[in-house]
């Protein structure tokens, strides 16, 4: 008996010293109220998901109620009297643009879950700042080139006025052969899209490609499916996710979308992902979810390698995880030179399974695809 | 640019307008008769909205759903007024805006907790999909008409409503001397209940009309309430007719100044300035109209002096 609890003792000191032992505390600053807060709920749910198993992860989370004075005060607090070791959670580009910044140069890591603004992947870029996501042209980019290997020779596109929407499309035209019928930016939060809708069906578009997050989306597949307007649309996953394919209805069914992740995407690790958080929160994960859990499971590996009191240490350790034991949900991961994924984005068709809409993978459209801002990067 | 483009935005400005309408009536009222500033007006548009997704998902019936959104909303609506609006009237304005914008984060996050983070559906009746054509080869949506249709008769029933009837006098009354009115015995806190629930109705339906062709979600009902202030402001607090051309003003003046503001920047400028620009300036004409109307007329275009 003796000798057993020593056994057990000395496996478990050796199980320690093998993670490091040293607590990392990580402050989730996300969307959890109002208008939004579906994205940033998944987010901090699949991070919590990831990193259940870790003691040595403590969390500390904040509602930005998308505001961005709300998440610099945030920031500010769980830096100075938190003194969390690493930030992470942030949906929105404009909040993440001026919470970033400062993070950084305080000397704290900043993972990024979802927004990836040009700014943040070039001019801006730094050694403390990673995207687990994707930079913001990615997705766009990939429907671009879907539309013109779709044949589509002329498009309509619209997005709302951040930085985001402003990537978007230049992510979009980046990869699109065709011509631009007409470019529209709408103000963020916008509902209401009849102006434009008339604007399209007066238009000689052959197409229409779209960017409009969240409740917006929701309001503009609707009211474009309502007009009857007989155009293709395309649009990246944020719109065609789980949870707001049951508000838009039958109005999305057969639209083209890109996404870097999808439930079907077959691995192991994916699967197991998809498995745990329906046992753990009883619905579908979305995209968002994805990134939050590859994120936490990303700290998990560094953790595993590296103290975080060795700053050094661990920002190769986080630069290294993919190969040294962290594995994507989406499957292939690398991080570039800017600290961005590059990753596969495939295409998705949205289609009816046992009487709920989803999507399915039909092609994979970018393989292996890096970002535009690498070389404008100097870290 | 065609004439029937342009023709189908004016009519889109004017179901915008009757849409804020239906939000401003309530918010004027509450403000003229009871002195209320009251923020949670948006819950009251969202709780609508959220009973008519409901009720619909139940029954599949649109028409019991619009019923759901008018009578949840002021049963709410007497609830709050009786037990939390009623102690606000004695109270300064900041200690209203103070409390109503506790109730909005009360009533998101309770809606939040009975309905989840996500977005509902609800959709319009197959009845009312698609266009219809109008005289002059003008294709309009068959559901937004009858947006125009409902909001008209509301302005035309709340015109008689308070140029007719005794609640309508009562109303008109307690705008003019609150402390008469009670002098002359009338219940007073009855008057108040009604307005309120009458206002939280309004909102509801709104919010119905509206959840069905966009998304009903929590925290929907903040941004038209912004607009219906600026509304109110524009038409004169309290009054009924200035709130309808107010809000008719500001749904014509967004939808003309979204589809024009780029195209004119356009001629002057390089392209993809000129469309930052024109959607910039378009966001915010509303307010360049409020800033422009308190300038000239303090008290709104049919406020008292």
């Amino acid at each position: 008996m003796f000798k057993k609890s020593i056994s057990t003792f000395i496996l478990f000191l050796l199980t320690i010293s093998h993670a490091y032992g040293d607590k990392v505390k990580v402050g989730m600053i996300t969307t959890l109220s109002g208008g939004g807060s579906g994205l940033g709920i998944d987010i901090r749910d699949g991070f919590a998901l990831a990193v259940k198993d870790e003691p040595n992860i403590e969390i500390f989370s904040g509602d930005d109620q998308r505001k961005p004075d709300i998440a610099v005060q945030l920031a500010d607090k769980m830096i100075q009297s938190d003194k969390v070791d690493i930030i992470t959670g942030i949906v929105w580009s404009n909040l993440a643009m001026a919470v970033v910044p400062a993070v950084v140069n305080q000397g704290k890591f900043y993972l990024s879950p979802n927004a990836g603004p040009s700014l943040l992947a070039g001019k801006k870029c730094h050694k403390n700042y990673f995207n687990i996501a994707w930079q913001n042209d990615n997705l766009h980019e990939a429907a671009g080139g879907y539309a013109s290997s779709a044949g589509f020779k002329n498009s309509f596109i619209i997005a709302p006025n951040y930085p985001a929407g402003k990537d978007a499309l230049t992510g979009y035209k980046r990869y699109f052969k065709g011509s631009i019928e007409n470019e529209v930016y709408t103000k963020l939060g916008q509902t209401d899209y009849a102006a434009e809708i008339a604007k399209i069906r007066a238009s000689k578009a052959d197409s229409v490609y779209f960017f409009l997050p969240g409740g917006m989306g929701i309001a503009f597949i609707k009211q474009f499916s309502q007009a009857q307007v007989d155009l293709p649309l395309v649009g990246p996953a944020f719109s065609f996710d789980q949870g707001i394919l049951k508000a838009v209805g039958n109005a999305a069914l057969g639209v083209k979308n890109t996404s870097q992740w999808s439930k079907d995407i077959e691995n192991a690790e994916n699967k197991k992902f998809v498995e745990d958080f329906q046992s753990a929160y009883g619905r579908l994960p979305s995209l968002y979810a994805s990134q939050g859990y590859d994120t936490g499971k990303i700290i998990v590996s560094a953790m595993a390698n590296a103290s975080i009191k060795d700053m050094d240490a661990f920002r190769e350790a986080l630069k290294n995880a993919p190969t040294q034991g962290f594995k994507s949900t989406r499957g292939k991961f690398a991080f570039s030179s800017n600290h961005h994924p590059i990753q596969d984005i495939y295409v998705r068709e949205v289609v009816e399974e046992n009487g709920t809409l989803t999507n399915k993978l039909i092609s994979s459209g970018l393989v292996d695809h890096s970002n535009f801002y690498v070389d404008q990067c100097k870290m | 640019m065609s004439l029937q483009l342009f023709i189908e935005q004016l009519l889109n400005g004017i179901q915008f307008g009757f849409m804020l309408f239906l939000m401003s009536a309530g918010l004027t009222l509450i403000f003229g008769v009871m002195g209320l500033i009251n923020l949670a007006h948006g819950s009251f548009f969202m709780i609508g909205a959220f009973s008519a997704s409901f009720v619909a998902g139940l029954t599949g019936n649109f028409l019991l759903a619009i019923l759901a959104s008018l009578i949840f909303p002021a049963l709410i609506g007497i609830m709050v007024e009786s037990s939390i609006i009623r102690k606000l009237y004695e109270r300064d304005h900041l200690d209203q805006v103070l409390a109503t914008f506790a109730l909005i984060l009360i009533f998101s996050e309770a809606t939040r907790y009975i309905f989840g983070a996500f977005p509902l559906f609800l959709d319009i009746p197959n009845i009312l999909q698609g266009n219809i054509l109008l005289p002059g080869e003008i294709v309009y949506s068959k559901y937004r008409l009858i947006i125009i249709i409902i909001g008209l008769f509301i302005a035309i029933g709340l015109y008689f409503l308070i140029n007719r009837t005794l609640l309508g006098i009562q109303i008109k009354a307690g705008q003019n001397d609150r402390q008469m009115i009670r002098v002359l015995g009338i219940n007073i806190s009855r008057l108040y209940t009604i307005v309120f629930a009458m206002g939280a109705a309004l909102a509801g339906l709104a919010g119905a009309l509206i959840g069905a062709i966009q998304s009903v979600e929590v925290g929907m009902g903040e941004p038209v309430l912004i607009l219906a202030f600026v509304v109110i402001v524009i038409g004169g607090i309290g009054s009924i007719k200035g709130a309808l051309i107010g809000a008719l003003l500001i749904g014509v003046l967004d939808t003309m100044a979204r589809l024009f503001l780029p195209i004119f920047f356009e001629l002057i400028m390089e392209t993809s300035q000129a469309l930052s620009l024109g959607s910039s300036l378009a966001s915010i004409s509303a307010y360049l109209l409020m800033a422009l109307v308190l300038i000239f007329r303090p008290t709104g275009l049919f406020g008292k002096k």
